[in-house]
């Protein structure tokens, strides 16, 4: 396992996603108001890229007819077969237990603590007074 | 546990004891039920001429109907006491059957002619048939023209213990998952009752989605298709979420069409599951614990012996199937009621145990 800067903190705002390739495995990295989480953006179903998919919120209801929609832009759809994904744990909707796509643990560091190492920035050009997103793959 | 009744030491030994949970009780006609009717219907049907309100989806003269050698000397299939306890009963070794009576009150256009000829039937069965066998239970007919008028035959016959289903047509006028008969569903449920639904149209509509069939063939091969279309009726419109407690049997559905139904419904949900989010559980884990099915007719080929254990292992579940005859509607030959390949622990439980957890009216009765 390694530590990779990923991106700018400041790339990514509160609602987006971002897919950064590290170590040739292709990551979906995303911003839930501030708090950010990796997954792997390969579907478990048949592979579909997860981060192309809609980011929605979780639909429920408690009895027919009554529909409750919570967790704003924490679901991602699978943009080929339409499988839910909680962005914050990889949990399929369908059945969470058994289907789920990998988390990639998301942290912040700032660019200071960066020069210091062990971080391997290949792609990003570290500045000391920036933030950054590191992945650890 | 089996208890062999008068009559039952001929009987055929893979069935006896057995709970047999599909029969059919010809009606012999109209006037067969005025004494069980009011002044208004008696006078209505004798003045008004009517009768022969056999249902079009079972002509008595088609082979379907009736198995030649259950056919009786005259009258219409099933119409014969003696002949039905004789053939069905004795002939099997039944501890229990469930009569399903098939006639036009379940299919009449008009609501109130049609919930009189079914109050006729239920307090017509039970004072002629229930009453002449204590093996003998029923079904509660009842109007699916008038959900309403159901559920008040319901509440009126849940107290007699020896009803212990509700039978609709499976094809009505609407799929059952629609509100306008969740009445049904809430009294059925009140009472612990499950509800039956049995092959056969009310025809107010073509009974393909495609259109009207030119031939019976395909109209019966089809038939499995409105079996599949309730079952996702009462799923995606919450019947199952609204009525926990609600058991629903499917007769004379076939068994064999069961398991790719049930994986496609998985598979279909996971993606669009959102739009039906009361439906929190893959359908066929609903469907496993809320339907029942009769094992008559199950279709398998006759040459291949682990055909019926295949479809078994597929359906996924041991407590779904129920023993039933489909007495007199010509299903099988002799006595071999069931395909073969299925384990004897299966059987059993096809046989006993799980009607028994099916109908616990019937429970009550042997505790
Ligand atoms: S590939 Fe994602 S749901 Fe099928």
């Amino acid at each position: 396992m390694s530590k990779h800067v990923v991106a700018r903190v400041a790339e990514l705002p509160p609602g987006e996603r971002k897919l950064v390739t590290v170590k040739g495995r292709p990551i979906a990295v995303f911003n839930l108001d501030g708090e950010f989480f990796g997954l792997m953006n390969r579907c478990p179903h048949q592979g579909a890229p997860l981060c192309a998919g809609d980011l929605t919120g979780l639909m429920t209801a408690d009895t027919p007819g009554e529909y409750q929609m919570s967790r704003p832009g924490e679901i991602i759809r699978c943009p080929w077969h339409g499988w839910e994904f909680d962005v914050r744990t990889g949990q399929s909707w369908c059945e969470p237990s058994r289907i789920k796509t990998k988390q990639v643990p998301v942290e912040i560091a700032a660019g200071e603590a960066l020069v210091k190492g062990p971080y391997i920035a290949e792609k990003v050009a570290v500045a000391v007074e920036e933030d950054y997103l590191i992945v650890e793959v | 546990m089996n208890v062999i009744l008068p009559g039952a030491a001929t009987a055929n030994p893979v069935t006896r004891g057995a709970i047999d949970c599909d029969l059919h009780p010809g009606v012999p006609g109209i006037a067969t039920l005025l004494p069980y009717m009011n002044d208004f219907w008696r006078d209505s049907f004798v003045r008004r001429g009517m009768d022969g309100f056999d249902l079009a989806s079972y002509p008595p003269g088609a082979p379907l109907s009736c198995r030649p050698d259950w056919r009786p000397a005259s009258g219409k299939p099933g119409t014969d006491l003696a002949q039905f306890r004789a053939q069905a009963l004795d002939g099997f070794g039944t501890r229990f059957a469930i009569c399903n009576t098939l006639y036009g009150g379940q299919v009449a256009v008009s609501e109130t002619m049609g919930a009189a000829i079914c109050s006729a039937i239920n307090d017509w069965i039970a004072a002629e048939w229930l009453a002449a066998d204590p093996r003998l239970r029923a079904s509660i007919v009842v109007p699916a023209q008038a959900p309403h008028l159901a559920a008040e035959e319901i509440e009126r016959l849940a107290g007699d213990r020896r009803f212990v289903q509700v039978l609709l047509p499976v094809a009505a006028e609407l799929l059952y998952g629609k509100s306008y008969y969740w009445p049904i569903w809430a009294a059925a449920e009140k009472h612990g009752l499950p509800v039956g639904l049995h092959a056969g149209a009310m025809f107010r509509y073509a009974p393909t989605s495609n259109g009207w069939p030119s031939h019976y063939l395909h109209d019966y091969v089809s038939q499995s298709h409105s079996f599949e279309d309730q079952l996702l009726s009462l799923v995606s419109e919450g019947v199952f979420v609204r009525f926990p407690k609600l058991r629903i049997v499917l007769l004379e559905s076939g068994v064999s069409w069961l398991p790719g139904f049930l994986w496609r419904s998985v598979k279909t949900w996971r993606g669009v599951r959102s739009e039906v989010p009361w439906v929190k559980r893959p359908p066929a884990e609903i469907i496993r614990e809320h339907v029942r099915l009769t094992v008559q007719p199950f279709d398998v080929p006759a040459d291949d012996a682990t055909a019926t254990g295949d479809i078994l292992r597929q359906i996924g579940a041991d407590d779904m199937l129920l023993f039933a005859t489909d007495y007199p509607h010509w299903q099988f030959e002799g006595g071999n009621v069931l395909p073969p390949g299925i384990p004897p622990e299966t059987l059993r439980r096809i046989m006993v145990d799980n009607p028994l957890a099916t109908y616990p009216r019937l429970q009550e009765s042997i505790a």
